[in-house]
């Protein structure tokens, strides 16, 4: 899912050619689940990716933290309130911990920002959508982090180092994220009818988005095989969507809802929980920048950013008149 | 007990709103660093808010828990200081209110940790703690921001100007604190004031600002006449609660 | 980086990923001692203005969850790297900064090759 902008990203060829040994020799290392390391020898394709992908799951990680934001000063109860501020919290550090990755390949986290700022990043399309009832933010906590574990667990083991202990910080931190939203879908489900009408509804709105953050099914995906060479990416997006409704169908079951999908069934044989058509046109128009949130997301990343840049202009001119002053 | 009941409610009121407001930064700060200590400083403050509104619930005795007290009390039933219910504005207000405020919540955490009331010197005593914290965070940013660009100065300075007739609310004292200060329960604010000027104008030198002086000081907050601001952060804060009763989060 | 530190890396436009006009914050490497009093170890990175903002911003971000008992903030261009390569692999030379923050240096068109 943190490949969604990698779409139909050509494999990088801008790099001066390789010496011939060395690549033979790096793809050996990966064989060997040894771990690269940031200053060890990578092909540059492999460089570009990596970072193409880490900084797209960190402006994930931050714009994400705008849709659940948007109900912190509304949260109904002081626990409710707590636990959302500290997921959210929790988010800008995910973040902050993948910029920090990222920065380890040679580029830096302005340079990150100011992409996605101006539009030239991408960043998970489910972020795209708004969230209009406290049910929204169990529906996130639920589905969305659901299916972001699901692809997490995984890059745990990715080959480049400081991503995957990044990915591990993360995951340790995420385990009540999934608990804390599917905890506020139960209440409601179990609540008056008003509060269960505003979970169904939830439901309805985040389901397919959120099939579709695992990205286009493999057979139209132009994902690069390098990508599974290099055990950056483990599984296929169709792999992970998969086991993510096996997982969550029984849950919403448990919960009494009603899934929007009048083909989804149980198949005995596989095991399998089988499921509709997705709208892969919805998925690239949103993409796209179409979605009902686009524009709105990244107009307040720009807002924060352009009102805090007196703030770090302040902390440098200050840092900087210490150092003149110590040095007088 | 009423006066025990109020003097607590007056405390969590004001970490519950000063926790309120930081809360709002989130995905908003300078840096996301500050997202992070911002909401670090919230979670803090509104755990001594759930913490002290527990307690005044049971001293109370009629059953009203920490969601009864936050989420059902109108804003002339709110006690909190009017310094934390003032708007963020921009980031020398934020942090402006928060040195204002931490540079008198540390001392007062660390006197009222020796509280006759064995509860209320046992919240006290982990909110110094935090209090420390804070008091440590803003007054770095305000030296930062007082002593940074001219314009981090000066939005420093006019911060100042609009929050100091604030900090006067901080040291008063009324007729049901007096009691609870004779038994060795509360805290006597006005012993506080040299300590907090002396930290707060250490700081101030040290950021380059001026305190206005001869300010006429606000007031009104601990007897619930509030400014203008609290009913609508009240009235968002409180929307779920009022617009489905009975119901449970 | 280069030994001066960070201060203010003033970025050439050109070079950089389009229009940027602000000075970056530097980056310090953070490392925890936890409970448990082993050794100092790397968890990672923050962005900040001096010393004592990297301080308070490594206790932010990388100790909420009761992780720290002592905390050590160093400046990434300070910290000097073995080179990780066997020596037929040596594409680096050695000493090289572990990390490429990236910088541009001005240049005078006169100097010649350069």
């Amino acid at each position: 899912m943190y490949t969604q902008g990698l779409l139909h990203a050509k494999e990088d060829d801008r790099a001066a050619p390789e010496p011939a040994g060395a690549l033979a020799r790096f793809q050996a290392r990966i064989d060997a689940e040894e771990k690269i390391e940031p200053n060890d020898w990578m092909p540059a394709a492999y460089r570009h990716t990596l970072i193409r992908m880490i900084s797209q799951h960190a402006h994930s990680e931050i714009v994400g933290m705008l849709p659940e934001g948007n109900w912190i000063t509304r949260a109904p109860s002081l626990r409710r309130k707590a636990a959302l501020i500290a997921k959210v919290q929790d988010e800008g550090g995910h973040g902050l911990y993948l910029y920090a990755a990222a920065e380890t390949l040679g580029v830096s986290r302005e340079e990150l920002v100011e992409q996605l700022l101006a539009g030239k990043a991408k960043y998970s399309s489910i972020f795209n959508y708004p969230t209009l009832t406290w049910a929204d933010i169990g529906a996130i906590g639920w589905l969305v982090d659901g299916a972001a574990i699901m692809n997490q667990i995984p890059l745990c083991r990715c080959s480049y180092g400081p991503y995957a202990r990044a990915m591990i910080r993360i995951c340790k931190e995420e385990s009540f994220h999934q608990r804390q939203g599917f905890e506020i879908m139960l209440t409601l489900a179990r609540g008056t009818d008003e509060q269960k009408a505003m979970a169904q509804d939830a439901l309805e709105r985040w389901w397919w988005p959120s099939l579709m953050m695992f990205g286009p099914s493999d057979a139209q995906s132009q994902h690069s095989d390098a990508s599974l060479r290099w055990k950056i990416k483990r599984f296929s997006n169709d792999e992970l969507r998969q086991k993510f409704v096996d997982a969550t169908v029984p849950q919403g079951h448990f919960l009494g809802l009603t899934f929007p999908d009048p083909d989804l069934r149980y198949d005995a044989a596989s095991g399998h929980w089988l499921f509709g058509a997705i709208d892969w046109a919805e998925f690239r128009n949103v993409l796209a920048g179409n979605g009902p949130c686009n524009r709105q997301r990244l107009e307040q990343r720009r807002k924060a950013h352009e009102d805090g840049e007196w703030v770090r202009a302040a902390a440098l001119a200050y840092a900087e008149k210490r150092r003149a002053r110590a040095a007088a | 007990m009423a006066p025990l009941f109020d003097y607590t409610l007056r405390l969590a009121d004001s970490a519950l709103i000063l926790g309120h407001r930081l809360s709002e930064w989130l995905g908003h700060a300078p840096l996301l660093e500050e997202d992070l200590a911002l909401g670090n400083i919230a979670l803090d403050l509104i755990g001594e808010a759930r913490a002290l509104y527990a307690y005044a619930g049971t001293v109370e005795g009629q059953g009203r828990d920490e969601d009864a007290l936050a989420y059902k009390r109108d804003a002339g039933q709110f006690r909190n200081l009017l310094l934390v219910e003032q708007p963020n504005g921009d980031f020398a207000v934020t942090i402006t209110r928060q040195l204002l405020y931490s540079a008198f919540a540390h001392p007062f955490w660390r006197a009222l940790a020796q509280s006759r009331d064995a509860t209320l010197a046992a919240i006290a005593a982990k909110a110094e703690k935090e209090s420390a914290y804070h008091l440590r965070h803003a007054g770095e940013w305000l030296i930062r921001l007082g002593d940074g660009t001219a314009e981090s100065h000066g939005r420093a300075q006019r911060a100042l100007d609009a929050l100091w007739p604030y900090a006067g609310e901080l040291f008063e004292t009324d007729a049901v604190e007096a009691a609870l200060i004779a038994e060795g329960i509360a805290v006597d604010p006005a012993a506080l004031r040299p300590d907090w000027e002396r930290t707060v104008q250490a700081i101030l030198a040290e950021a380059t600002l001026a305190a206005p002086a001869g300010t006429w000081m606000q007031s009104g907050g601990r007897s619930g006449r509030h400014s203008e601001h609290l009913g609508h952060l009240l009235a968002s804060m409180q929307f779920l609660q009022r617009a489905y009763p009975g119901a449970s989060w | 980086m280069g030994a001066r530190g960070g201060a203010c890396l003033c970025r050439e436009a050109a070079g950089a990923g389009g229009g940027m006009s602000e000075a970056p914050m530097p980056l310090w490497e953070v490392f925890i001692r936890s409970r448990n009093g082993l050794a100092h170890k790397h968890v990672g990175s923050v962005h900040a203005a001096d010393a004592a903002m990297a301080l308070q911003a490594a206790r932010d971000v990388y100790t909420r969850r009761g992780e720290g008992l002592s905390l050590w903030v160093v400046p990434s261009s300070a910290i000097t790297a073995s080179d990780p390569a066997e020596k037929d692999m040596m594409f680096e030379p050695t000493a090289s900064k572990i990390y490429r923050h990236p910088t541009f240096y001005k240049v005078p068109d006169d100097v010649g090759n350069m």
